[in-house]
């Protein structure tokens, strides 16, 4: 079982396909939606976890996609400029989500996207203004 | 009797490449080991380090006299605002003055970007005298192009700093970073068992005079620093419990690194600056050595209530709770989190050390040691 997030962008026309309903009966994909903000008529987006085999998942990624919906794994969402980094942990202090956090024997700040909620607290927290997020 | 040596005859031994020099973090190791006597036995020198945000700092310039000359008086460096009531062209920048309404850019980034190198754009107006005439200037300075630039820093290395928490129902955006709702986190701001003046509490060593590292540059205490505080209370171990002593210090920004001086900007709070500050400790005697190998258990500090007025005091943690990622307050559980850099700190003090070893640093005795007091005065409201 392979578990990944992905950022979801649904253009303004998407038809009213229940896609993680079919996720979910059609691929036996388990779904957890970690953010959603979709909108009828709006660029919309939804944060969510996969859960599946490989080629499972594959196949449920490919589904979306055909169904004009852009879907992207977070961490190519997310911008963190670690070449200018002084690890202070001021980031770490708002991530209840627990992607970022200070390593206890390198004092070094390790970032795992994958645990990221997009709350984007840590774009406001961080004071060299490191991260960015762009959802498209 | 146990060993004592003087400053004098440790610099004797860095001349002649003899100095045993170890960083506080290892001889807080070594300490464990050895005992006191050993270490007092070993060691010449501990060098201690840390990088954290420190408001009240700034860099005095001197930008040099136009033909024909100005008599400065109000000047802006990028459009931050500086201190000009001093002489014709000499300034003063603020770290954490803001070009309004741009709030997020201020003198912290002014001096970074100067030690980095870069052209700052100068303006000044003037009213124009018989030996000032001109009234107006506008052009691009940089560290090359001006005389000096002094980085003078009112209130640095704290000595122990309060942990921060919120009570209450709302984010609270603090100097402390973004502290969560219903004591959601914990911050803390100091590098514990490397940080200079938990090295030397009662500052036997470290006085006016003292030579230091300073923003990747050699630096020097130029006094107490602002809000010395010398009458907290001590724990067991001798350590000051919260924001302590401070020192005033002085260095030439020109030389400095932006590896070691960096802006910041604190949410809905303000512009403020990580300075690197390293100094060496001469383990002069026995209870040197024992004040040397202070470890993060041994020093405490009070957990702070943000989010109340008179931000009370909730209760007491130690260092190595906070660096563990957990303090415990009245049985509720507290993720913690740094706003200072021990990657760096330590940093810090590893190439203070290698400075030391290789023959390029020496120590210094105080000029004059620091007064005692009593406490801090607040600001009353008499109208």
């Amino acid at each position: 079982m392979k578990s990944r997030r992905f950022v979801l962008t649904f253009p303004p026309e998407t038809t009213g396909e229940p896609i993680t309903y079919n996720l979910i009966r059609k691929f036996d994909i388990m779904v957890n939606i970690v953010k959603a903000d979709v909108t009828p008529g709006h660029i919309g987006h939804l944060v969510m976890e996969m859960t599946a085999p490989p080629g499972i998942l594959n196949e449920g990624l490919e589904y979306i996609r055909g169904q004009n919906v852009e879907c992207v794994p977070i961490d190519r969402r997310i911008t963190y400029r670690k070449d200018m980094c002084i690890h202070c942990g001021a980031c770490s202090a708002v991530c209840f989500a627990g992607a970022l956090t200070m390593d206890r024997t390198t004092a070094e700040l390790t970032f795992e996207p994958e645990k990221c909620v997009v709350c984007e607290l840590c774009l406001t927290a961080c004071p060299l203004k490191l991260f960015s997020i762009d959802l498209g | 009797m146990s060993r004592k040596r003087t400053v004098e005859e440790i610099n004797e031994k860095i001349r002649k490449g003899k100095a045993v020099v170890l960083t506080a973090e290892q001889v807080a190791e070594m300490g464990r080991e050895t005992g006191s006597a050993g270490v007092a036995e070993k060691v010449d020198v501990v060098t201690t380090g840390t990088f954290g945000p420190m408001c009240s700092s700034g860099m005095f310039i001197n930008f040099g006299h136009t033909d024909p000359p100005i008599r400065m008086e109000k000047v802006t460096l990028n459009n931050v605002p500086v201190f000009a009531g001093i002489a014709a062209v000499d300034a003063y920048i603020g770290a954490t003055e803001t070009a309004l309404p741009h709030d997020q850019y201020g003198g912290a980034h002014v001096i970074e970007e100067l030690i980095a190198g870069k052209d700052v754009l100068l303006q000044a107006t003037a009213k124009g005298t018989d030996c000032y005439p001109r009234t107006e200037v506008k052009t691009l300075i940089s560290r090359d192009s001006v005389n000096e630039m002094i980085m003078f820093n009112p209130r640095n290395a704290y000595q122990n700093y309060n942990a921060a928490v919120n009570s209450t129902l709302k984010m609270k955006y603090t100097y402390m970073g973004t502290l969560l709702p219903s004591f959601g986190n914990a911050t803390f701001s100091t590098s514990g068992e490397l940080s200079p003046l938990l090295n030397d509490p009662e500052m036997r060593t470290i006085g006016i005079g003292t030579r230091i590292f300073l923003g990747g540059a050699t630096g020097y205490v130029a006094w107490h620093g602002t809000q010395f505080n010398t009458g907290k209370p001590l724990n067991e171990h001798g350590v000051p419990v919260g924001n302590a002593a401070t020192l005033a210090l002085i260095g030439d920004a020109k030389m400095m690194s932006t590896q070691f001086i960096r802006a910041a900007y604190f949410e809905k709070y303000g512009v403020s600056i990580y300075i690197g500050v390293g100094i060496p400790i001469p383990v002069l005697d026995e209870d040197m050595a024992r004040q040397v190998m202070v470890r993060n258990s041994q020093i405490e500090t009070n957990i702070v209530d943000y989010g109340s007025p008179g931000h009370e005091i909730l209760g007491r943690t130690d260092y190595h709770s906070l660096f563990s990622g957990e303090i415990s307050l009245n049985g509720k559980k507290i993720r913690t989190a740094p706003l200072s850099s021990l990657k760096i700190a330590r940093e810090i003090a590893e190439r203070l050390r290698s400075e030391i070893l290789s023959g390029n640093f020496f120590l210094t005795a105080p000029v004059e040691g620091f007064r005692k007091t009593r406490g801090l005065n607040s600001l009353k409201i008499r109208l």
